[in-house]
């Protein structure tokens, strides 16, 4: 269970998440919608460990334990992944490269043996296949150049490789064409079930055409305004944000 | 009139001319060039800050005594094979001494340059050496050896030369000093690759000034790698003289890591047109370590290109000096320059001091220069981590991506290979700290 209790987050004496309260339950999966600025990707980043964040009231737990003294790093081996809304462009590391380091980052965290060089690339080329990702782009420098659908469609690879417990999608649908969306929708509705969790972050009802939430949470100032099932989505891109803005 | 201030000598002022004084009978050949270069030492001193071109490694300061020259021990001194590259014919210097020359075939020919000093068949005073540069001078007075490599035109090949500066085992010196001159020329439409390698002692305070002088004919290609992993105690000085004729293209990289201190010079003159010059430098420096790299890229005749790409990672309270002018002369019409200079601090205390220099006399000409100086940057560090690379992993992965783009240039996929170990072997003992 990822419980998000009471988060006060700070940003140069700024405040941005004001009393945040929000639970995923295995299996289940949540979307966020809400307006810009209202601080959505705070919050995955604050979850994923950016350490520009200051936190000065409430908890984040992850089964339990409070993982707000963690690194990104540990967090991430502890389950966590954020597919970010701008995905970094790293240049000079070739992907694959990059791939392999996290991928055995996190089996050495884990303690579990590294996958050897033959089955990494048969899971990296099947994986990558199924979400259309040409070979030859895993050979150029990580995100570098490549357009935003690329990155996007890079960071469920990712995903799917890295297999984490909970998962965060930071507009993950933004930049995607048609064809990308019900593809990346596939990819991500692939690693739904088995216990994990995800925290859907979208502006738009049609990725939640593709990925149907089981519970849908609408922010707004930093704080979970009003919570319901698939339905709100629906309501919200009738009537728009504008009677939750006011209550909050 | 105001009096003139007399600079006392340091005590590595004096015990260098005295040095000449007792070592300049027994010094092959090359008299009154010695001679001159020694004049200009006792007039002017070691260079100190307030000179120019050595405002950020003042070698007054840092030369602290001049320690005598040493021979080779009577063994071989074998470079390690850390950086020993098989299958490339290689000749051995020991204390600058030409030891041993193996697998060198014909058409190469190869001499120590003591021999060919000594029957003046050679001199040091090639015409475009900055002779008054006090560096190249030191190594003008005090050099006993070195090689006279003589490459045919039009062929093909490869040389290491592998310099060790080290005492036998039972030697307990505390100091020494060596140096050498290798002159290379290579005739018209040669090829050339040149991996000089640079080892010695780790347990003495010695001072190394080896030049090398690279004569480029017409159309010939050099690829010249030089790799430092000098003691950790040693003064390293170094010099690269090279002249590119027309038509000649030269790739000289500057792979550095060794050495107390370490300044390596590069001094290029185009000496006919559409030559190409691609100079480069990988730094890698950590503890209290200086490296310097300064060069001076004349461009005396029209239609020359050049690249300048530099970039050095300082750890701790190392220091790193980038000093690049681009000489355009009057006459040197059309001439392409591009110099960059990137420094990356890890250390809080790591400093870097970039001076880039154009220095234009012609009127249609392209050049550029750019410096960088920073940190990592932090949101790549967190997307890194965030898939699950610990800090050190993920800071090692953006060090090898920022130096290895300089060594994309290094065509010997063996040798860019084993540059690439040397840097996360640095990298490696930087996260086992
Ligand atoms: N480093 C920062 N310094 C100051 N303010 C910041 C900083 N980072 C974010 N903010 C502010 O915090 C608020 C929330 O930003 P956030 O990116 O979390 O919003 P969001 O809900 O993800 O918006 P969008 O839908 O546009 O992606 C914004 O007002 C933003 O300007
Ligand atoms: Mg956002």
């Amino acid at each position: 269970m990822l419980e998000i209790k009471n988060l006060h987050v700070e940003i140069d004496d700024k405040k941005i998440l004001n009393g945040l309260t929000l639970t995923i339950h295995p299996g289940e999966v949540a979307a966020i919608m809400g307006p810009n600025g209202s601080g959505k990707s705070t919050l995955s980043y604050v979850i994923a460990g950016k350490e520009d964040y200051t936190v000065t009231e409430g908890d984040i737990l992850l089964n339990g334990n409070s993982i707000l003294e963690m690194e990104a790093n540990e967090r991430a081996a502890a389950g966590l992944f954020l597919a970010f809304q701008y995905p970094l462009e790293i240049p000079g590391v070739a992907t694959m490269t990059f791939l392999k380091a996290a991928m055995n980052a996190q089996a050495k965290a884990r303690g579990e043996a590294e996958l050897s060089p033959g089955d990494f690339m048969r899971k990296v080329r099947g994986a990558a296949e199924k979400l259309g990702i040409n070979p030859d782009m895993l050979k150029r420098p990580l995100n570098v150049g490549f357009s935003g659908g690329e990155k996007k469609r890079m960071e469920i690879l990712q995903m799917t490789l890295l297999d984490p417990a909970y998962c965060i999608l930071d507009e993950t649908d933004s930049g995607l064409d048609i064809d990308a969306l019900r593809i990346v929708a596939e990819g991500v509705n692939a690693l739904r079930g088995a216990g994990r969790g995800m925290l859907v972050i979208t502006h738009y009802q049609r990725l939640l055409d593709h990925i149907v939430p089981d519970k849908v949470h609408v922010m707004a100032k930093g704080r979970i305004v009003k919570s319901g099932g698939p339905e709100l989505a629906h309501e919200l891109e009738k009537d728009g944000y504008a009677n939750y803005v006011e209550a909050a | 009139m105001a009096p003139t201030v007399v600079q006392m000598r340091t005590p590595a002022e004096t015990a260098l001319i005295e040095r000449f004084e007792a070592e300049k009978a027994g010094l092959p050949g090359a008299a009154a060039e010695r001679a001159a270069a020694f004049e200009r030492l006792k007039a002017k001193g070691l260079p100190s800050k307030r000179v120019e071109a050595y405002h950020y490694t003042d070698l007054r300061a840092l030369m602290r005594q001049a320690p005598e020259a040493i021979l080779p021990p009577n063994t071989y001194l074998m470079p390690s094979d850390r950086i020993c590259i098989e299958a490339i014919p290689t000749i051995m210097f020991g204390n600058g001494k030409m030891q041993l020359a193996q697998d060198i075939a014909l058409p190469i020919s190869v001499r120590a340059i003591g021999d060919a000093l000594e029957s003046g068949s050679v001199t040091l005073n090639s015409a475009f050496v900055k002779l008054s540069d006090p560096v190249v001078d030191l190594n003008t007075i005090f050099c006993r050896d070195g090689a006279l490599l003589e490459v045919p035109g039009g062929s093909k090949l490869s040389v290491h030369l592998a310099f060790v500066d080290d005492l036998d085992e039972l030697d307990t010196k505390e100091t020494f000093s060596v140096s050498s001159r290798v002159i290379i020329n290579v005739g018209a439409g040669a090829e050339l690759l040149v991996y000089e390698s640079h080892e010695g002692s780790q347990r003495s305070r010695y001072q190394s000034n080896h030049v090398v002088e690279l004569i480029l004919g017409e159309g010939a290609k050099v690829e010249h790698i030089r790799v430092n992993t000098a003691g950790n105690e040693a003064l390293v000085l170094s010099t690269l003289a090279a002249s590119l004729a027309a038509e000649a293209e030269l790739m000289s990289l500057n792979f550095s890591m060794g050495g107390a201190v370490a300044r390596h010079q590069s001094f290029i003159t185009y000496a006919g047109e559409n030559a190409k010059l691609d100079l480069r430098g990988a730094t890698m420096i950590r503890g209290r370590q200086h490296c310097d790299n300064t060069l001076v890229v004349d461009h005396a005749v029209p239609h020359g290109t050049s690249r300048e790409l530099f970039r050095t990672v300082a750890d701790d309270e190392a220091h790193g000096v980038f000093q690049g002018k681009i000489i355009v002369r009057p006459h040197a019409q059309k001439t392409d320059g591009q110099m960059a200079s990137n420094a990356l601090l890890l250390g809080d205390e790591a400093a870097m001091s970039n001076k880039p220099e154009l220095e234009i006399f012609a009127d249609d000409v392209v050049c550029a220069h750019g410096a960088t100086c920073g940190a990592l940057e932090e949101s790549q560090l967190f997307y890194l981590m965030a898939r699950g690379l610990p800090r050190v992993e993920a800071e090692a992965l953006l060090v090898e991506a920022f130096l290895g783009e300089v060594l994309e240039a290094v065509s010997d996929e063996t040798l860019r290979d084993s540059l690439a170990m040397l840097i996360s072997e640095w990298l490696a003992a930087r996260q086992a700290a």
